[in-house]
């Protein structure tokens, strides 16, 4: 890594690409050179499950205003789930 | 220099991907070696942070067609294999690959050159990106090379808060062990090293007096002899690839 911006998080769900649906045990988000593009440096998020391959991944590379736009969404579908009881916490993924 | 064969000459090369021992394991490499019996001045070429790609492989076939037998280990061997992409991926998700084990494999990668009978037994070590970070490390930490290029490292200047398990040093704090001359290429607007960052390597480069010699480019960023993305900038890579060959030829071939 050029950057040595990375981060990277347990999850619990499920991400399709075009093999299908699978599940997924890893986000990572870092933020260095894209494979695709015309930038020097976006923000690379991984959804992976390393248990099954190396390829067992779906990959996005953002801008930073993308980015920054999609915590935004994230964030607003997460606390409006929340304030509609649509998500208790005790309701995880299987 | 580039692009300067005699048509009737023998330019020919040879490629290979074998393995090489570090330690108890077997490294996964890219090898280059011309046509003819030598003996070839070595060079062991680091490839960048976005993994072990065709770019690389073309790399080390560039050095090999400029009379070098030339070794591109694949640094990130033991994380598992996939096209590079998903391999850097999976890397990326373990924090990086950790010096320890750049330094061991381009120290074999050394040790596995000098044994060749190919091989005159001067060696040099270039990589880019990160791997122009870590060609500064490695030489400043196993001697034996007689040239080290960086291209455009961005982390050899490191704040504390950067220094990581995989990086727990930056390589500006280990000049005064650096006993190989230093060639750094660098665009004035890359952001990894800044133009200021690119400074005060010298300045400890000078101020300990090693040899070196820093080449700066304005209208170039990070990357820019990546000649499959945007960022590449033919006018600038083509005369820096030709500082390459001068040094090498120097230092390599002298």
């Amino acid at each position: 890594m050029c950057t040595m911006i990375s981060n990277t998080v347990g999850v619990r769900g499920a991400a399709k690409g075009r093999p299908g649906w699978f599940s997924i045990t890893k986000a990572t988000v870092g933020f260095d050179h894209p494979v695709n593009g015309g930038l020097e440096h976006a923000v690379l998020l991984d959804f992976s499950n390393y248990d099954l391959d190396a390829g067992a991944r779906i990959a996005v590379e953002l801008d930073l205003a993308s980015a920054r736009a999609l915590v935004d969404k994230l964030t607003a579908a997460v606390a409006a789930a929340e304030a509609g009881g649509f998500a208790p916490d005790s309701e995880t993924w299987r | 220099m580039w692009n300067s064969f005699r048509t009737d000459g023998q330019v020919s090369i040879a490629t290979q991907i074998i393995t090489y021992p570090v330690g108890g394991e077997q490294i996964h490499a890219y090898v280059a070696r011309p046509q003819g019996e030598g003996p070839f001045p070595g060079v062991v070429v680091v490839h960048h942070m976005p993994g072990w790609d065709e770019f690389y492989q073309e790399f080390t076939e560039r050095l090999a067609r400029h009379g070098y037998l030339a070794i591109c280990p694949d640094l990130y061997c033991r994380f598992g294999h996939g096209t590079s992409d998903d391999v850097t991926a999976l890397v990326r998700s373990q924090g990086g690959v950790h010096d320890e084990t750049v330094v061991a494999d381009c120290g074999a990668a050394l040790a596995w050159l000098k044994a060749q009978p190919a091989c005159s037994g001067k060696v040099g070590i270039i990589g880019s990106c990160s791997g122009g970070r870590h060609a500064v490390l490695v030489a400043s930490r196993v001697p034996g090379f007689a040239a080290v290029v960086d291209l455009w490292g961005g982390g050899v200047i490191a704040s504390p808060d950067q220094l990581s398990p995989a990086r727990p040093v930056a390589p500006i704090d280990l000049t005064k062990d650096l006993n190989a001359p230093l060639l750094g290429i660098f665009g004035n607007d890359d952001r990894s090293p800044t133009p200021e960052q690119v400074n005060m390597h010298e300045a400890e480069l000078r101020k300990l007096g090693k040899r070196y010699e820093f080449h700066r480019y304005d209208g170039a960023g990070h990357g820019f002899f990546y000649y499959h993305t945007p960022a590449y900038r033919p006018e600038q890579a083509m005369n820096a690839w030709n500082k390459i060959f001068a040094f090498f030829k120097e230092h390599l071939q002298g």
